[in-house]
């Protein structure tokens, strides 16, 4: 009988998320890269709900969950504590959905931003309120079915585009901002690494699939996020100190298509509505210097 | 059981008390003579629940089934098999 | 050594005092004297602390809870619409059972707005499992604020140290300021039961379901009435060193008055007054001021009011749809008592109104009639009010 399971492992198995959840891989990810001196802030979600049914917990490093807005504040709390109390080589990690940091937790991120604080912020993005029963979020892409943008007679689907939110984390002048995705964890994880070597605001933004969100099969999590890297929906950039750095460009970008197509979400677009979404991918990666 | 003050949870990890390999409709099963020892399965299975080794170890107390490891397999080492049958 | 100190000073000179190691805190009228002292003596190096420069309410006891949690003493302070803005925080900061400590100048809310004191913004949030402890005058804020650390350091309790805005934030008075290696004796570092420490991995704030959810709640309601005993000795240790003390209510000329009037904060000074003066005149009349609201000390009450014919609440805060907050929690505590006194309640001093001696002697003398004929005619009254202008009067 093994008493503690993949011991290396700082989060135990045996949490509620589902079979093939994207999200909960980016957590693995994101211990891994950071270790075991970190002290977790982390927001209402997915994330805290499935890990933390008391009286039990999957985490092996310290960790609270407070409110849902609020994963920045808290973060910048025990940042300020750990430095009144003279304690080093702890990091203090904030943890939010695309929900709880772009939509309600933006007030509170862009204060720890302004203020400096040492805080590594990670966003794990699925793009929706996907917790609550995938509604959606300023992070939802255009055209995605959602339970609140659900296609109907006279409305169909998200009629907004992703809100930029590493550009604005990058415009209050975060040292470093990052964009990475769980299908490229060498590259997520040496972005955490080097964000949590800087002492002050980083931030972190990993595209994590949903398996029920997104309508996809539980085996497709990996494949659909390598896709929405290859079809330049989604790019892997860094921003240090205000420079741009592209770290992957795809050899050979591949229409936007492959990737909706794999996705029940947009099973619904009309071949217009494709090319509407491949023009905006196209201006998004003219914006970064891919072809 | 005791319960604490703010109901802090003092065992860290203690959720592996949960088999959650009780969800599985689809078991994975490495074919040893194709696995590489690369590993790659247990970086992309979110529980985790496949050791790295030549060959990978699937820990099927937690497996959830989910079929990433078969997806992802460079070498089409795994195959997902329905739960009970051998 | 004694000063000349306005009642934000005296807080802000507490929190100093008790060597708080973070500071969260966004200001607001009439409390912005408060965060503008802390920084300064953190500026000077007077204070060694972290402030942060918050940009919300609710950020500021969101970082205080993560720097409680993360094993540091902390200190906020907010009124009226910032309280209400963190009111969601104020449960889980309780929730989580950790000992922040709060200055409140009380302040009445929107809308319309109204920067002025009355009571109804630490009335709107009674509930949210905060020891709640009321000021009469910038002494009683010194020595309150100081002794709050220790409450709720012992108790796991966050403690909200309440005075009126303007009224006592901002007048000075003589304050006689303790010396700090006496506050050193008095107040040792916070040792926490429970910190965020990868040497010592615990999760906080879990999901708290139902099987478990209830008890969790009522092992709070249990610190709360721990919380009682507590205050209690804590008050006493407190006079013993500092030559003060408060008890959870004092009773002025009341033990043997048929009309005793009931209140919180600064209105007790103006009450006080009024008593002496009646009793110049040989007239019965006495106050029972209230210093702990929560929690709501009921035996003490009972002892206090019990033998009275009439009991007089004078309160600056109405729960719209009933009555004020003091009067039902004061009516609830008799509810089972056999010898129960008729209870009057005023409201008055809404948004900054002045009360002034009239009323309250308006007061006295209709709980005075209702000793006298056994009943009462109107249970809830307002003090002060312009009854033309409501049209409640042609």
């Amino acid at each position: 009988m093994n008493d503690k399971p993949f011991p290396e492992s700082l989060i135990a198995p045996g949490h509620g998320a589902c079979a093939g959840c994207g999200c909960i891989l980016a957590m693995r990810h994101v211990l891994e890269a950071l270790g075991k001196n970190v002290i977790i802030s982390m927001a209402t979600g997915c994330m805290e709900v499935v890990t933390t049914p008391y009286p039990e917990t999957s985490w092996r490093v310290p960790w609270i969950h407070v409110a849902f807005e609020n994963a920045a504040a808290v973060a910048s709390g025990v940042s300020a504590a750990l430095k009144s109390l003279g304690k080093k080589g702890v990091k203090s990690v904030a943890i939010a959905g695309d929900g709880g940091t772009a939509d309600i937790g933006l007030q509170a991120l862009s204060g720890t931003v302004e203020r400096g604080d040492d805080v590594l912020y990670i966003c794990y993005d699925n793009e929706g309120y996907m917790n609550t029963g995938i509604q959606r979020s300023g992070l939802t892409p255009f055209g995605a079915w959602t339970t609140t943008t659900p296609i109907g007679k006279v409305k169909r689907g998200e009629n907004r585009q992703k809100k930029n939110l590493p550009a604005i984390i990058a415009a209050h002048g975060a040292p470093y901002v990052a964009t990475a995705s769980v299908a490229y964890p060498v590259d997520f994880m040496n972005k955490l690494k080097k964000a949590a070597a800087i002492e002050g605001p980083t931030y972190v933004h990993v595209l994590a699939p949903c398996t029920p969100g997104w309508r996809i099969d539980n085996s497709k999590t990996i494949e659909v996020v390598r896709l929405a890297v290859l079809t330049g929906f989604w790019i892997l950039y860094e921003i240090e100190n205000g420079k741009l750095n592209v770290t992957f460009r795809p050899p050979k970008r591949r229409p936007v298509a492959d990737y909706l197509k794999m996705q029940g979400r947009f099973k619904h677009l009309t071949d217009a509505e494709i090319s509407e979404i491949q023009k905006m991918v196209d201006n998004q990666c003219k914006h970064f210097g891919i072809e | 059981m005791k319960l604490t003050a703010g109901a802090v949870i003092v065992e860290p990890g203690n959720a592996a008390k949960n088999k959650t390999g009780s969800w599985r409709a689809f078991r994975p099963i490495i074919d040893v003579e194709k696995c590489t020892g690369c590993g790659l399965c247990s970086i992309y299975c979110p529980e985790p629940a496949i050791h790295k080794g030549k060959p990978a170890k699937v820990d099927y107390d937690y497996c959830k089934g989910c079929g990433i490891c078969a997806n992802e397999c460079p070498f089409h080492a795994i195959t997902m098999v329905p739960e009970g049958k051998r | 050594m004694r000063r000349m100190l306005t009642g934000n000073e005296a807080a802000a000179i507490a929190a100093k005092l008790a060597r708080v190691k973070v500071i969260s805190a966004y200001p607001i009228t009439p409390q912005t004297v408060v965060v503008e002292k802390l920084s300064e003596f953190v500026a000077d190096g007077e204070l060694d602390a972290e402030f942060m420069k918050v940009e919300s309410e609710h950020s500021a006891l969101s970082a205080c809870v993560g720097a409680a949690a993360a094993g540091a003493r902390t200190f906020t302070a907010t009124s009226s619409q910032g309280l209400m803005y963190m009111a969601e925080m104020l449960f889980i900061a309780s929730g989580l059972r950790l000992p922040i400590v709060m200055a409140n100048a009380n302040r009445a809310l929107s809308a319309p707005l109204n920067i002025w004191c009355d009571q109804q913004d630490s009335m709107a949030v009674r509930d949210c499992g905060w020891v709640q402890l009321h000021c009469e005058n910038n002494q009683e804020i010194m020595d309150t604020t100081i002794q709050a650390f220790r409450v709720a350091e012992s108790l796991s309790l966050p403690v909200m140290v309440c005075y009126d805005g303007f009224i006592l934030s901002h007048t000075a008075e003589p304050v006689d300021v303790p010396e700090q290696k006496d506050v050193d004796e008095f107040l040792p570092p916070f040792k926490p039961q429970y910190a965020l420490d990868p040497e010592k991995p615990v999760t906080m704030g879990p999901m708290g379901v139902p099987e478990y959810y209830e008890e969790i709640k009522c092992m709070q309601q249990e610190a709360m009435r721990a919380a009682k005993e507590k205050l209690v000795k804590v008050d006493v240790e407190f006079g013993k060193k500092f030559g003060r003390r408060y008890k959870l209510l004092e009773r002025y000329h009341s033990d043997d008055a048929d009309v005793v009037l009931l209140t919180m904060g600064s209105l007790s000074s103006s009450v006080k007054e009024i008593v002496d003066r009646y009793r110049e005149r040989g007239e019965k009349v006495g106050l029972v001021k209230l210093k702990s609201f929560r929690p709501f000390p009921v035996e003490e009450l009972i002892d206090a009011l019990g033998h009275a014919k009439a009991v007089a609440v004078l309160e600056k805060n109405i729960s719209f749809g009933s009555a004020g907050a003091l009067f039902l929690d004061t009516a609830a505590s008799f509810v089972n008592v056999e010898k129960a006194p008729l209870m009057l309640d005023f409201i008055c001093g809404l948004g900054g109104r002045d009360v002034e001696a009239l009323q309250i002697r308006e007061a006295i003398r209709a709980a005075a009639r209702a000793a006298e004929s056994g009943e009462v005619r109107k249970t809830v009254r307002w003090l002060g009010l312009r009854e033309k202008l409501v049209g409640l009067r042609t």
